[in-house]
């Protein structure tokens, strides 16, 4: 096709409106995914990590979390003795850093959090609009277009996963990395686990590894008394851990 | 701004979220609940004593009404599409249910009854005014100018009718914004049945002590003598229900305290610091214990009546404070301290901003101007009823 100056003139607005979504990133289609094949969940090997803050960097970088908030983040215990209702917990900055080496002797460990992906999720329960949902395959994700910014769900969470992004005004939290989780891809913090302390785990899967893992080892959910259908399995989680 | 904290708080909790404005909330609502309570005392069972305070009492829920959305509505991250709430809202959220009770009790209780009440009034005064006032009061006509006889007795059946469907709604509208507190599981601060409970008795304390204040404030400024047989009978229902208010207060402290599950470590810790000034010396001895013993003072002493009145004002004074601070200590106290329960934080108030302390005393003082507006346009005292026009007959409650 020949590039005449009048067909130049007519394409350069166009390509200019164009480009604005070609910046913004042109949504991905999986065209192969169908989401109720699949139940997704999460599984945290505590003895496996090691608090080097690569899961909360890569997550603030993937989702562009605001600086101060955090989809994800890690929480260092030291329990001394017997006294496990008091521990001592620190996490600087979500343990985005790290963490300095610990002075005090006695049992330490790294406990990373993120949203537990509920199945009776209170805070979709909550939600005035339906704003906020539990998908098909099993992911609590947040409308922001339609989110008013009550409050709510961050009041009724009980893991105090969620926040106000103060950009956009609306709710925000983990969201699995559902971007990628839908096109074979794992989540942003379980790719740069240098220890596979984080595992995406697909419960509907049945050649997943969670199954057997699950059989086999001693695994909980953080607080099961709030009866939420966590989705966030715990292997070698300690009495202590809140 | 750096946010002091105590302890471990998850790092996304270290930043309150519901500010005073949604203090406001369950404030201002439970002024509007107490304040029909009160009314509902003459039209219902009869209460002749504070027949004087009925309409006031409308009046005062209605202007309190009209401004208990803008607290939420100012607090939204998104205020353009809180009509979603209605348009599509979702059912197992007690919030979006809140806006149809709100709704109901505004639309189907409160403005019908209020309507219904000073027809007759609206009519005679569309009859006999001028200019712009007899628009405005042709318009509230609703073009229903019959004030005939029979008319005026369906009027009286209905209002009735609405002011028995009023008390529940009343009892609905604050017990469901406990409600809105007492189910968020994963707050043992609110989380208890017996919030929704404590909401209802607190709201008709507050209603009925502060239409008390503005009888005694508005019957002073009209120069025309208080009917103390009329302050006595409203200072009675405080002091019973206030009563009972305090027992169900106690009751769940005593209960917490008895069970001591895993968060009451955390929650003592708060009452006897960051909560000590606002829970325990504000809203339980100035708020609670002390208009208490005043008014139990004048339920078993012989006290003159100046002497009285003087009580019954600072009593009603203390009440409203004390029921502002509970609000308060509901409110902000339950977003203190760490759903971990290893910590806590701290509130920031800010002053001139959208959530600021210059926006929520603008937000209590707005009531009083619509009440303002309300009483010039519907005046409710007894004595200032219209004169009735030629071939009207004399309605009830208005001489």
């Amino acid at each position: 096709m020949d590039i005449t100056r009048r067909r130049l003139l007519l394409l350069l607005p166009a390509a200019a409106v164009a480009w604005k979504y070609v910046q913004a990133g042109t949504p991905e289609t999986a065209p192969n995914y169908k989401m109720t094949e699949h139940w997704w969940a999460m599984l945290i090997d505590i003895p496996k990590c090691i608090g080097c803050g690569s899961c909360v960097r890569a997550c603030a970088e993937e989702n562009d979390v605001p600086e101060g908030y955090y989809r994800t983040w890690i929480e260092r215990y030291h329990v001394a003795d017997w006294r496990i209702e008091r521990p001592d917990v620190e996490s600087p900055d979500g343990g985005k850093q790290g963490f300095p080496p610990s002075e005090i002797g006695g049992k330490n460990f790294f406990v990373p959090k993120l949203c537990n992906h509920c199945a009776e999720s209170p805070c979709t329960q909550v939600c005035p609009v339906g704003a906020t949902f539990v998908t098909p395959d099993g992911v609590v994700l947040v409308d922001k277009s339609y989110c008013l910014g009550c409050r709510y769900c961050v009041q009724a969470c009980p893991y105090g996963c969620r926040f106000i992004n103060p950009k956009t005004n609306t709710a925000e939290k983990c969201s699995l990395c559902y971007h990628r989780i839908t096109k074979g891809l794992t989540t942003a913090c379980c790719e740069v686990c240098p220890t596979g302390a984080r595992q995406l785990a697909d419960l509907k899967n049945p050649k997943d590894p969670i199954h057997e893992f699950l059989r086999t080892h001693t695994v909980q959910v953080l607080k099961p008394h709030m009866a939420t259908g966590a989705k966030v399995f715990y292997n070698g989680m300690d009495g202590s851990v809140r | 701004m750096q946010i002091p904290v105590e302890g471990f708080m998850y790092p996304n909790e270290v930043e309150l979220q519901w500010s005073i404005l949604i203090v406001l909330y369950p404030f201002i609502t439970g002024l509007v609940a107490g304040a029909f309570i009160l009314a509902s005392l003459e039209r219902v069972f009869r209460v002749e004593a504070v027949k004087p305070t009925y309409r006031l009492a409308l009046l005062t829920a209605l202007a309190f009404l009209l401004v208990a959305p803008l607290p939420l509505q100012l607090h939204l991250g998104h205020p353009e599409r809180s009509l979603e709430m209605y348009l599509t809202p979702h059912r197992s959220s007690a919030m979006a249910m809140f806006g149809f009770v709100y709704l109901w009790y505004l639309m189907a209780v409160l403005l019908l009854e209020i309507w219904l009440d000073y027809r007759r009034d609206i009519v005679v005064k569309s009859q006999t005014t001028t200019g712009v006032t007899r628009l405005i009061y042709r318009v509230l006509t609703l073009g229903s100018s019959n004030i005939s006889e029979r008319s005026l007795h369906i009027d009286e059946r209905l209002g009735y009718f609405i002011t028995v469907i009023g008390i529940p709604s009343a009892f609905l509208l604050h017990g469901y914004v406990g409600f809105i507190f007492g189910s968020v599981k994963a707050n043992p601060w609110w989380s208890s049945p017996l919030m929704p409970i404590v909401f209802i008795f607190s709201a008709m304390v507050s209603g009925i002590a502060v239409v008390m204040l503005l009888y005694m404030i508005s019957t002073r400024l009209r120069r025309r003598e208080i009917d103390i047989c009329c302050l006595d009978k409203i200072a009675q229902y405080l002091f019973y229900i206030f009563v009972i208010d305090f027992s169900l207060e106690m009751l769940d402290l005593l209960q917490r305290i008895y069970e001591a599950d895993e968060s009451f470590r955390s929650l003592d810790f708060m009452v006897h610091t960051r909560l000590w000034t606002s829970q325990v010396i504000v809203q339980i001895v100035c708020g609670t214990v002390t208009p208490i013993v005043l008014l139990g003072l004048t339920q078993i002493l012989s006290l003159t009546d100046t002497v009285r009145k003087r009580i019954y004002a600072l009593a009603g004074c203390l009440t409203v404070i004390g029921i502002f601070a509970m609000r308060w200590n509901v409110v902000i106290g339950g977003q203190l301290f760490s759903k971990s329960f290893l910590g806590y934080t701290t509130y920031k108030m800010a002053f001139a901003t959208r959530e600021g302390l210059l926006t929520a005393i603008t937000l209590l003082i707005l009531p009083f101007i619509f009440l303002l507006v309300l009483v010039k346009l519907l005046p409710p005292w007894p004595d200032a009823g219209p004169v009735p026009a030629s071939g009207a007959s004399p309605a009830h409650g208005t001489s």
